[in-house]
């Protein structure tokens, strides 16, 4: 009878066994899956936000445009009453210094022509065309801030 | 902070800017006004230095050079320009500005990486766009101010220069330059397409000028000053430069209501002037066989002995008199007037002249005080209490024509009532009509004295006999 129970109780033992090896598969195998799973939620969260950065990244476009497109609109209407009440007699010289300030494009010319690109061709022809254009625009500067200066210098009261 | 305090600067010289112009609302603020745009000139330049990629001695050695060589000449000819050649000067200076906007619109196209707008041959879309507007209307602007130059200059003649199918052949320059800038845009950044887009804006801007007769340049030179205000704001974009976005936005909306101020005074709608051919030799429709009849000719001895005993004298003068260089005798004569006691006003139209407000230029050169010259409204009801109205080297803008004979070329355009002062004395060369082609029917007028001969020299005779 002894063998017998001994028998027994060394078969529960080994299924006793084969259940934790059981469970030890299925723990490990869940480990597994959870880390994949954790690799995933992981992978998916970068997608995520590089989507996020692009779509940032585009919207910061647009944004800056509609930006500076309201500046213009606003310089615009601001030019608009500032123009009409200038008086008749000083249209000359309203032309003159508008084509003057009108000559702080000498802004981009300067970038250009102090521009990092002495390597590429294209870069050098660049700078060229900053320096011609610095050259133009300071024609227009000095010429028509100076010529201004002379016509209104002319403009004189009634001596009573 | 690094990019913050330039932009800020830029706006601020942007201000500067606005009250350079409003400093010109009034003689008493505009030299203030000149200085303050002056400021910010200075400031947008010298911000621009510090944002520069490379501050090396080289660099700073060819951007003084660059500017001493644009200075030089450009303050020459500031001191030199005489009054009279100030609407060429300024059309000259316009061209300028347009190619210089060319220039830098080719720059950043070769080069975006300066300027932040992407890699050679992969631009941002939009800052394409906004090269290529820059680029077009630049260009415009430089040939069309050429053009300008050369027909205010006499280089060319006054004459509209009317091409066949002149109409259809612009609105195709203009479409084929929008259908460069879509492939621009969809296509191939190719240097050929930008090219081909200059190209074709440089002729489009001759194309639109050559047409436009001598009369209604006040306009397109106006026209082209908002056009250089357009084409900076272009660049303006694609920089994301402040200063020149607020500054293309002012020169270009001052430049249009000029335009529109001088359509006005012509009675000229601005899409007939653009269309052109106006003050040729068709428009003298009205003149025909007037020519024969009597006028009533006068003296410099009548001339004076007439406003020396006037209780009042209005004086209106008129391009003639500035291509005469008659100013400073006028102002001479002007000055014996009034040790007789004699009133004296100047009443100035519109277009007086060959750009927007030129005949006050001139005046205030012959040290005329600005508070003695009037713009027609305030004072065209004055004729009436005036003894003598004196016109000097002026035409159709007195002509009643305008008032009354439908079918005139003039019709419908504002005009000085001389007609209603007491006596007129016209001081003309001939009979000749004037720039619109059409005879004045106040020459044959009995309270009218046709004094010919040159304005200078009549008024010179004048002070003599007074």
């Amino acid at each position: 009878m002894a063998v017998q129970e001994n028998k027994e109780a060394v078969e529960e033992a080994a299924r006793a066994a084969e259940e934790a090896a059981n469970a030890a598969e299925a723990a490990a195998a869940n480990a597994t899956g959870s880390a994949e799973t954790a690799t995933q939620a992981a992978q998916s969260a970068r997608d995520y936000a590089d989507q996020l950065a692009t779509l940032v990244a585009s919207m910061g476009g647009p944004s800056d445009f509609i930006f500076l497109l309201a500046i213009f609109i606003l310089a615009v209407f601001v030019g608009y009453y500032v123009v009409w009440s200038v008086t008749p007699a000083l249209h000359t010289p309203l032309m003159s210094v508008t084509n003057a300030i009108s000559s702080v494009v000498i802004v981009g010319a300067l970038i250009a022509l102090g521009a990092d690109l002495a390597e590429s061709a294209a870069g050098g022809i660049s700078k060229y065309l900053g320096f011609a254009a610095v050259a133009l625009a300071s024609v227009n500067i000095f010429g028509g801030f100076l010529v201004t200066q002379r016509m209104l210098a002319m403009y004189k009261k009634k001596e009573r | 902070m690094a990019e913050n305090l330039p932009a800020l600067l830029y706006v601020a010289s942007g201000i500067l800017f606005i009250l350079a112009l409003r400093g010109l609302s009034s003689p008493e603020t505009a030299r203030e006004g000149n200085r303050f745009g002056m400021i910010g000139m200075v400031i947008a330049v010298i911000t621009t230095f510090f944002v520069l990629e490379n501050k090396g001695f080289g660099t700073w050695f060819l951007i003084l050079l660059a500017v001493a060589l644009g200075a030089v000449p450009g303050a020459y000819i500031a001191r030199k320009i005489p009054m009279t050649a100030m609407p060429q000067l300024v059309a000259a200076f316009h061209s300028l500005v347009g190619l210089a906007a060319v220039f830098i619109a080719w720059a950043a196209f070769l080069a975006p990486a300066a300027f932040g707008i992407g890699a050679p041959g992969e631009i941002h879309v939009q800052s394409v766009v906004e090269m290529s507007l820059g680029a077009a209307i630049g260009a415009i602007t430089f040939s069309g101010s050429i053009i300008a130059f050369l027909k205010l200059n006499g280089n060319m003649s006054g004459k509209p220069i009317l091409l066949p199918f002149r109409h259809a052949v612009n609105l195709g320059f203009g479409l084929f330059i929008l259908l460069l800038i879509g492939m621009l845009m969809t296509f191939e950044q190719s240097s050929t397409t930008f090219f081909l887009l200059t190209l074709a804006a440089f002729i489009l801007g001759f194309l639109i000028i050559v047409p436009i007769g001598g009369a209604d340049m006040p306009v397109v030179v106006s026209m082209l000053n908002s056009y250089s205000g357009w084409a900076a704001a272009g660049i303006g974009f694609t920089l994301e430069n402040m200063a020149l976005i607020i500054t293309g936005a002012l020169v270009g909306s001052s430049g249009a209501i000029l335009s529109y101020i001088m359509c006005k005074g012509m009675n000229r709608s601005f899409i007939s002037v653009i269309l052109g051919g106006f003050g040729g030799e068709d428009a003298t429709a009205g003149a025909g066989a007037d020519e024969d009849r009597p006028v009533k000719q006068g003296s410099a001895e009548d001339a004076a002995f007439i406003m020396k005993n006037a209780g009042k004298v209005i004086i209106v003068p008129g391009y003639g008199m500035a291509v005469a260089q008659a100013q400073h005798a006028l102002k001479e004569m002007v000055d014996s007037l009034k040790e007789e006691g004699v009133e004296i006003k100047y009443a100035i139209h519109p277009v007086a002249g060959r750009m927007p407000g030129h005949m006050n230029v001139l005046l205030a050169e012959a040290q005329v005080p600005y508070d003695e010259v009037f713009e027609l409204e305030d004072i065209n009801a004055e004729f009436r209490t005036a003894d003598v109205a004196f016109v000097i080297g002026a035409n159709d803008v007195t002509n009643p024509a305008a008032k009354t004979d439908k079918a005139s070329p003039i019709y419908g355009m504002p005009i000085l009532d001389v007609e209603n002062a007491g006596t007129v004395l016209f001081v003309k060369r001939s009979m000749a009509a004037g720039y619109a082609g059409v005879q004045n029917e106040l020459f044959f007028r009995d309270n009218t004295m046709m004094l010919f001969g040159d304005a200078k020299k009549m008024c010179e005779g004048i002070v003599k006999a007074l």
